[in-house]
């Protein structure tokens, strides 16, 4: 019998926004379980860099209204302008709310929070830079982690670390009941039982084969989410950073740019000002990461190869760069073996944040289309963070939002499910035959003798995401990319692992992880095909216009015979006006 | 390039040993968990190791390497002596391979309420910090709760129940270190015990091992610092 526990919530992945939405839950004394793969503050959120954006106004004047049209603009109009003014609205309070949470932000002199100049940011709708983005020196996410686990820790959230959940458990009528799991370090199978579960478990650029992701962001609620029958909205917007470390990756963050840095070609020209006359270094990721695969095309990289461009902040003294930028220091030496205070940084665009995810509202309710309309609840359902499709990001992602996305979302769907729970106070009775289904699906790694393996897989399929659904794509490139990743995918009932060991198989992780990798990469490829147009991080050759007449409307693909459906993009905020598309220039 | 792994299988019955293995690699500008990915991925699957970020700030990957403590993704290959030999962090015990059981590492850290304590009502902003006052938590605050230092700590090994180890004290002072904070004096008492504190002797292990140059031996000597100063 496999053992079973009982919760209020159970929560899906332990960083930024799974710990925020456990916090409301635990402080409203209800069970929660939050089940992590890892110990949470090895999660993905520690790796943040440059700060959470919020219009505080503490060193330039500023405005949550100025913060949304930003966001709108920096979506390139796919975003959903209800969300967008949710999030920005909430910005404020939800950073003041981590400050007095402990969290150790940088300070003015005045001693108020620090703020610095992030990519997208302007003041008085498209005017001069402004200056939102808070900032924990380079190392924000490091600090909102921890703070969130410390918190956590005192509001006694129950911690199932080292849990990697499976499946979701969903009745007939579409309840979802809770998740199968695994213990990794027993290697036993549990089940989590609960009126109320949220996913929180992050991005999925290990798709590609150069990412800024850690090796644990491999999509698996996404993957969840796919088996379950429901769709992954906008799975073809990837934000490509501008500045990644070539070959090994490493984020290198746009507050280097916000602090005066700048990037140029080989010549030593600064040449952003040719492709963004007025925001120059600090334009929309999109149209940076755009700039410098052009730079590199014209021959104008550096290097022996050419294959990227340098970043430079000498100039900006050796006191700020440790004072401001010590983290980004440290990476630039041990992986690029460059020391900022005297040498360029090389950086080229390298595979960031999935702005596409699981379909849900501004209550981090999970969406989808299935009697009366493209936004019915998935009962028992929520997702915040990364994985969530709010879409407060829409096309492509301004930097520092991503943060606050995890506290605002995480925080409303805690909300969200404390609602559910009153309304839904009885439980429902479980489908042992979903929670079979589950174990038969995992079972299928204790075969022998299979061809081929988990690592060759993963690296082909990340070689066919990166060379063939990159910064730019054309028709002919993707479909010969779908060819291809077809083919891998073919070869996936082949593949078994030597190892068959219970306690801590790292190898049937890897082999799980590879079942929710290949759907996601299918999924952007179709959904990249489908969407004939250029809009933010999605750039087709092909098709280099915005097309608003056709395609301002959001992508739903669901894995059953690769089906794609489309959904109208929100163009009605809550209370404001809303933002007409236009032009997108910076 | 040869290496020498730390193998324990807690399935079999027999004891850990260590176990040789040779890959082509190109160790330029590479770093030891790169190796392990690669003897996992192409020589053998059944090694175990713990990563994520792999950029050496999530703290996963501690290990002993040559005889030192490190992150395995932010140490180099190249400079090491071969064969480079890969063993668990020290003194705690092992789940598998190099995964260690460190629940009582977590225990140490939950027990220092690493968590800010204020209990004034929360004004509309921000509450304000000087620069000065924030300066006092650097080098506190970026602790990536990797076990490097305490379990490089030799107080640490002859006392893992009662003494704290450096990186549980390193957060303690952090939050004593806040300006924000109201418990200074709780927080002292509870540290105030010949064990949990009085047992580092200074050896300045930790400070030598930590990979994020962080100094543990400095935050304790300032928390002693500040029980002599509340006695007098």
């Amino acid at each position: 019998m496999i053992p079973k526990r009982r919760f209020d919530a159970v929560i899906v992945g332990g960083g930024g926004a799974g710990l925020r939405a456990a916090l409301q839950l635990a402080e409203a004394n209800l069970k929660v379980a939050l089940i992590s793969k890892v110990f949470p503050t090895r999660s993905h959120t520690v790796s943040a860099q440059g700060g959470i954006t919020a219009a505080l106004a503490n060193v330039s004047d500023d405005n949550w209204h100025w913060h949304m049209y930003d966001t709108v603009k920096g979506s390139d109009y796919l975003g959903d302008q209800d969300a967008i003014e949710f999030m920005c609205r909430n910005a404020s309070s939800a950073v003041y709310e981590l400050e007095h949470m402990g969290l150790p932000f940088s300070r003015l002199d005045n001693g108020k929070i620090y703020q610095r100049p992030f990519g997208g940011q302007s003041q008085n709708y498209g005017g001069a830079q402004a200056i939102r983005t808070c900032a924990a020196a380079d190392r924000t996410g490091h600090a909102l982690l921890h703070t969130l686990y410390q918190r956590n820790i005192a509001a006694r959230t129950q911690f199932f670390d080292e849990f990697f959940a499976l499946d979701l458990i969903r009745d007939a009528d579409g309840y979802v009941l809770g998740v199968t799991a695994m213990e990794i370090e027993s290697g036993e199978p549990w089940v989590f039982e609960a009126r109320t579960t949220l996913l929180a478990t992050g991005g999925a650029c290990r798709i590609f084969r150069h990412s800024t992701n850690a090796h644990i962001n491999t999509g698996d609620g996404l993957g969840m989410v796919l088996r379950a029958g429901l769709p992954l909205e906008d799975m073809e917007f990837w934000q490509f950073h501008p500045t990644g470390i070539p070959e090994v990756g490493s984020l290198i963050t746009e507050g280097v740019r916000g602090e005066g840095g700048f990037l140029v070609n080989k010549l030593g020209e600064k040449f952003m000002a040719n492709y963004a006359p007025n925001a120059k270094d600090l334009a929309s990721r999109d149209v940076v990461s755009r700039a410098i695969a052009q730079e590199i095309r014209a021959g104008r990289g550096c290097g022996v190869h050419g294959d990227y461009v340098d970043l430079k902040i000498e100039h900006l003294g050796t006191e700020k760069i440790k004072a401001r930028l010590p983290g980004i220091r440290e990476l630039s030496m041990q992986f690029a073996g460059a020391d900022p205070i005297t040498d360029p940084i090389p950086v080229t665009p390298t595979a960031h944040y999935m702005m596409g995810g699981i379909p849900s509202n501004l209550h981090g309710q999970v969406v989808s289309p299935a009697h009366y309309g493209p936004e019915e609840a998935v009962p028992g359902l929520y997702a915040a963070g990364e994985c969530a499709c709010v879409s407060v990001h829409g096309a492509n992602r301004l930097g520092g939002n991503s943060l606050l996305d995890l506290v605002v979302f995480g925080r409303a769907a805690g909300m969200h499910m404390i609602e559910h729970l009153r309304e839904n106070p009885i439980p429902r009775p479980l489908p042992q035959a979903e929670v079979e289904k589950s174990m038969a699906r995992v079972a299928r790694w204790d075969r022998k003798g299979g061809t081929e393996t988990v690592a060759g897989l993963r690296g082909e399929m990340q070689r066919v995401m990166q060379d063939h659904c990159g910064v730019y794509r054309s028709e002919e490139l993707l479909l010969a990319g779908l060819e291809k990743l077809t083919r891998v995918a073919a070869r996936l009932p082949d593949a078994a692992i030597r190892d068959h060991s219970k306690h801590f198989n790292t190898a049937r992780l890897e082999a799980l992880e590879l079942e929710n990798l290949l759907p996601i990469a299918r999924a952007t490829l179709v959904s990249a095909l489908a969407r004939t147009e250029s809009r933010g991080a999605h750039s087709r050759e092909d098709h280099p216009q915005r097309d608003d007449r056709q395609w301002l409307r959001h992508s739903l693909y669901y894995c059953q015979n690769d089906q794609l459906d489309y959904k109208p993009v929100k163009l009605k905020p809550l209370t404001v006006e809303s933002f007409q598309p236009k032009e997108r220039t910076y | 390039m040869r290496f020498r792994i730390y193998r324990y299988d807690p399935e079999s019955i027999g004891k850990p040993r260590m176990q040789d293995y040779e890959i082509e690699f190109d160790p330029r500008g590479k770093k030891v968990l790169d190796a392990l990915i690669a003897i996992k991925d192409c020589l053998d699957e059944s090694l175990s190791f713990r990563r994520s970020c792999r950029e050496g700030v999530c703290g996963s990957d501690g290990v002993n390497v040559n005889g030192r403590n490190v992150l395995a993704c932010v140490t180099p290959l190249e400079g090491l002596k071969q064969p480079i030999e890969i063993r668990p962090l020290p003194r705690l015990p092992v789940i598998r391979d190099l995964i260690v059981d460190m629940a009582q590492f977590y225990q140490h850290y939950r027990a220092v309420k690493p968590y800010l304590i204020n209990l004034e009502p929360e004004p509309e902003n921000e509450r304000p910090q000087s620069p000065e006052e924030r300066a006092e938590l650097d080098g506190l605050w970026e602790c990536i709760l990797c076990g490097c230092c305490t379990t490089s700590c030799p107080s640490f090994w002859w006392n893992p129940e009662r003494f704290l180890g450096p990186a549980a004290l390193l957060q303690g002072y952090r939050f004593i270190a806040d300006s924000r904070d109201q418990t200074s004096d709780e927080r002292l008492d509870f540290l105030e015990d010949p064990y949990r504190l009085f047992r580092c002797h200074g050896i300045m292990n930790c400070v030598e091992v930590c990979p994020k140059g962080l100094n543990p031996t400095q935050a304790i000597g300032k928390i002693k610092t500040l029980l002599v100063k509340r006695a007098l």
